[in-house]
């Protein structure tokens, strides 16, 4: 390959290998959440870079939601598959026991069961001392100031105001039991930066990031995508058939898709660039409250 | 061109513009691979309109996007100070608290692009007490932006704020005059600033200085050329950026990279994994261990992408040798004829970032590289002001002073000066017991006395020692309140000892401080330095043979544990005795605690000064629960239990 490595994207992935490479050496059980998402895909390639000919030497875990688009468990498995890596699926039994979903409890209640609650006793149950993301500092307010190595107690819970200084590239991987990190690779990485590595590296993504005829419906000015039969149609709605995508992808039914005819990376790239809404819009819990985001992050959530 | 809200009107179209059309867009595309990175800070003083600045930065570079200029107008009507226009810096100022107060108090991080360059912007606060963020967002960036309010002119925090990203490597320096609306964008009041700062900054070392007058609010000379200051013949500050040029050509310097981790997939192949701090690296080239002077060929030099011929400054590579030598996590593969100084001691600026001050002889983690070792600071040589940059004398250093002081490491570690390399030549330093990230360091030079004095090697040894009298040597070291009946207890145990043929001696605290310490009081510091060396002549004493009880409140852990390392495993006996403050209070032999609650005494342990009670002491003894004849007996017994004894 005869990329220049003094470009940008090579600088961005120069950091994040040092990141990776500094998480697995310092912890003893680290573990990378993995959300099947573009940015998961770019963290796991990024992986798969920073300890080769060695395999990542840590497992992948999904906090399975159960609503998760079906082309997105799909790719994870066969994710897993491709590269030969350990995969740990877990969702909370008690959430799905007591018939918590998107449609019955409202997002917020919903989120915090089977996302919040689901992370912090896998972490907990598999003793996890660090945890990769693939948050961003561009995606959101109070994620711009978080840290790379961002320490969590005991309870899963993030003080924003009492975060330990991180200078040059010396990251402070020092916990006590039962606390941990969360280590976020991308930190310094754009939406930008994400699709034209993705581009740069074909890096594998979901199906759902191309625009495809899929079955619809129009709900409080956002379009949904109608994944499995447990979508309720209310009276007065209608299935549409719609050329659309997604930005983002999380729980089909807390996910809008928007209108487009982007079906290569190039025209997804330059899409992007014309668009004027920031991505996490098409995510339906960023707008539950104002600070809905850092509230979610004291809680445990990513 | 008359409000803040209206950016259209000047903001360069360095973005929109490619995706008209296909063609269009695939030359942007292929413009975009050959972007360069540049990580600046700004800092400035409070109100000197910093996250105005980024934020118009944002604004104009079409990187705001539609949802958050909504949420933006929203926020501006409910905290806004600009009335009924946009406010920009509420784009920047994420966390509740900070939309509340109006302040920005932590480091953010922001991006941008342009077609030259991806930007990474860290902006810092400028309250006095958040000086060790600006430290923190210096520690990464190339280029410091610094406001000055061109109604105030340079101010106290402007000098502050120049030492500190001088302090932190940085040679670019661009000061941004801001608010010159509000001087009726008068050209004589921008060149008194201009000079007064050149003349000011002068011995920081800045390989560039660059004076740009601005008005973030309206947009002068950020990213569009102002019309109403002609005068002007420079660039705009997103000019200056786009072309700043920062290399400091770190792959011409010798070859360094630290050890991050040890790539073993199969017994066929051993790598090592890092990132290249300086200087270029290709296959047939020798490299040592700095620590060991090992040395060995480069065989390969592996990635993802395959074997590269040749890496540099900046690459996160795997390299593979010739030879078989010991190699781990943490040291540092270096240029064979241009090698890293070596040294368990050296001379360092340190930028103290905790509530918690520091004391020299605590002992702390520091971590240079991918190294974590045990060090303490041995000398303050002295603090710094950062305001008026004086030398001041100093005992402790608090939550944001800076000081030029030694350290003293518990092995060597290899390294270079930050002025000749910021990535082997900083470190931190981590509390042992909280974990946190306590200080930040800058070192200078290695003290020569580390690679000179070397130790004695004496024949009688340790074991030898030991073995005369018969006896496993220890420390039994006593802690608790004053009046616990610590000194009571040991004396008892020392003469059962002594009765049992064993050899003994009692290091007291009221004792020791009238002869060895006679030199010091009841500070902080001062306690730790007690403790220091009490624990030097404990292990002096175990060397002999000695069982040494140790008689001190020793009310820190850190001290404590500092004692603990210095002698061999199973050789430090903590013993807590264990007596509530009431009941040391109410027999207060000494009088002390009548005094102490009088005001007549200061810093007195468990009244104004804290205890820190052992977390797992090897011996508790519960004074409520028997005579101090009884605990002796009991401590005799638990000694006997070690196998301390027969």
């Amino acid at each position: 390959m005869s990329i220049d490595r003094t470009t940008h994207l090579r600088r961005l992935e120069a950091e994040s290998i040092r990141i990776i490479r500094e998480v697995a050496a310092e912890f003893r059980n680290p573990v990378m959440l993995y959300s099947i998402g573009k940015d998961s895909s770019v963290m796991l390639h990024l992986a798969m870079k920073a300890f080769y000919p060695s395999k990542p030497p840590f497992p992948l875990m999904h906090i399975d939601t159960t609503w998760k688009f079906r082309d997105m468990i799909l790719f994870r498995d066969e994710t897993a598959r491709r590269l030969g890596l350990d995969l740990i699926v877990h969702s909370n039994m008690d959430g799905i026991a007591q018939g918590v979903t998107p449609f019955s409890h409202g997002s917020s209640y919903y989120t915090h069961v089977m996302k919040t609650e689901a992370l912090k006793a896998a972490l907990t149950k598999y003793g996890f001392d660090a945890a990769f993301g693939g948050a961003r500092r561009d995606e959101e307010k109070s994620r711009a100031k978080e840290r790379v190595f961002s320490f969590r107690t005991a309870t899963h819970t993030w003080d924003p105001k009492n975060q330990r200084p991180e200078l040059w590239q010396l990251y402070n991987g020092r916990v006590a039991k039962g606390e941990s990190i969360r280590a976020f690779p991308l930190s310094n990485w754009t939406e930008l930066d994400i699709w034209q590595y993705i581009m740069a590296e074909n890096i594998p993504i979901v199906p759902l990031y191309y625009a495809a005829e899929r079955p619809t419906v129009e709900r409080d000015g956002q379009i949904l995508m109608l994944d499995d039969e447990r979508f309720p149609v209310a009276a007065g709605e209608t299935v549409e058939t719609r050329l659309i995508r997604f930005r983002t992808l999380g729980c089909y039914p807390l996910t809008s898709a928007f209108e487009s005819e982007a079906t290569t990376l190039p025209e997804i790239v330059r899409e992007m660039l014309i668009a004027r809404t920031s991505e996490r819009s098409g995510r339906l819990i960023d707008h539950d409250d104002a600070a809905s985001m850092e509230k979610k992050k004291r809680e445990g959530y990513f | 061109m008359n409000t803040s809200a209206s950016p259209a009107a000047m903001a360069t179209p360095s973005v929109a513009s490619p995706v008209e059309s296909p063609e269009a867009f695939a030359e942007y595309l292929a413009a975009q691979e050959k972007k360069s990175l540049l990580r600046f800070l700004t800092c400035g003083s409070v109100d000197d309109g910093k996250s105005t600045l980024i934020g118009r930065l944002l604004y104009d570079t079409k990187l705001v996007f539609e949802d958050h200029l909504l949420a933006l107008e929203k926020d501006s009507r409910k905290h806004g100070t600009t009335g009924e226009e946009i406010d920009l810096a509420l784009l920047l100022d994420g966390l509740e608290a900070e939309r509340e107060q109006g302040i920005t108090i932590d480091v953010a991080y922001r991006f941008f692009t342009t077609e030259r360059r991806k930007f990474i912007v860290a902006d810092t606060p400028g309250h006095e007490q958040y000086t060790r963020n600006m430290a923190t967002g210096a520690s990464t960036s190339d280029v410091a932006v610094l406001l000055v309010d061109a109604r105030h002119g340079i101010v106290t925090q402007t000098r502050r704020h120049s030492f500190i990203v001088s302090l932190l490597g940085i040679r670019h320096v661009i000061v941004a005059v801001n608010k010159i609306d509000l001087v009726g964008y008068d050209e004589k009041i921008f060149t008194q600033i201009r000079q007064a700062y050149q003349a000011f900054a002068g011995g920081f070392g800045f390989k560039t200085l660059t004076a740009i007058p601005i008005s973030a609010r309206y947009g002068d000379n950020v990213t569009a050329r102002s019309e109403r200051m002609p005068w002007y013949k420079g660039p705009t500050l997103l000019e200056h950026l786009e072309t700043v040029d920062v290399e400091e050509d770190r792959a011409s310097r010798p070859f360094r990279m630290a050890v991050q981790w040890v790539n073993r997939p199969n017994l066929d192949f051993r790598g090592y994994s890092g990132t290249i701090a300086s200087g270029r690296v290709a296959p047939g080239d020798t490299l040592v261990v700095a620590k060991s002077g090992k040395a060995s060929k480069v065989k390969r030099i592996v990635t993802y992408d395959g074997d590269l011929d040749q890496a540099a400054a900046g690459d996160a590579v795997t390299v593979t040798l010739e030879d078989e030598i010991d190699i781990s996590r943490g040291d540092l593969l270096a240029a064979a004829n241009d090698r890293p100084e070596v040294a368990d001691q050296f001379a360092a600026h340190l930028i103290w970032m905790h509530d918690e001050p520091l004391f020299p002889g605590r002992s702390y983690l520091l971590k240079c590289g991918a190294k974590t070792v045990t060090a303490s600071v041995t000398d303050l040589k002295h603090k710094i002001d950062v305001n008026t940059f004086e030398h001041l004398a100093a005992k402790e250093l608090r939550l944001n002073e800076v000081t030029f002081c030694n350290l003293s490491l518990s092995e060597p570690i290899a390294f270079d000066s930050y002025d000749s390399n910021r990535e082997t030549g900083a470190f931190i330093l981590i509390d042992r017991f909280t974990n946190a990230t306590v200080g930040a360091g800058m070192i200078s030079y290695g003290l020569r006395r580390a690679t000179n004095v070397h130790w004695q090697a004496i024949d009688v040894s340790k074991e030898s020692h030991a073995a005369l009298k018969a006896q496993k040597p220890a420390v039994l070291w006593f802690t608790g309140l004053s009046g616990s009946g610590k000194s009571t207890i040991a004396n008892i145990v020392e003469k059962k000892l002594h009765a049992m043929g064993r050899h003994t001696f009692i290091l007291d605290g009221d004792n020791v401080r009238h002869g060895l310490n006679r030199d010091l009081g009841f500070t902080e510091a001062d306690r730790v330095e007690n403790i220091r060396r009490v624990g030097e002549v404990a292990k002096l004493f175990v060397d002999a043979g000695l069982i040494v009880l140790v008689s001190f409140i020793s009310p820190f852990r850190a001290e404590r544990r500092m004692a603990r390392d210095l002698v061999g495993p199973g050789e430090f006996i903590e013993v807590y005795v264990d007596t509530p403050i009431e009941d040391c209070e109410a027999r207060d032999v000494k009088g002390l605690y009548a005094k102490a609650r009088a005001g007549k005494l200061k810093n007195f342990t468990g009244i104004d000064s804290p205890y820190e009670a052992p977390e797992s002491p090897e011996i508790r003894l519960d004074t409520t629960a028997g005579t101090a004849e009884e605990m002796a007996d009991r401590l005799i017994e638990s000694l006997r239990e070690r196998g301390m004894i027969a």
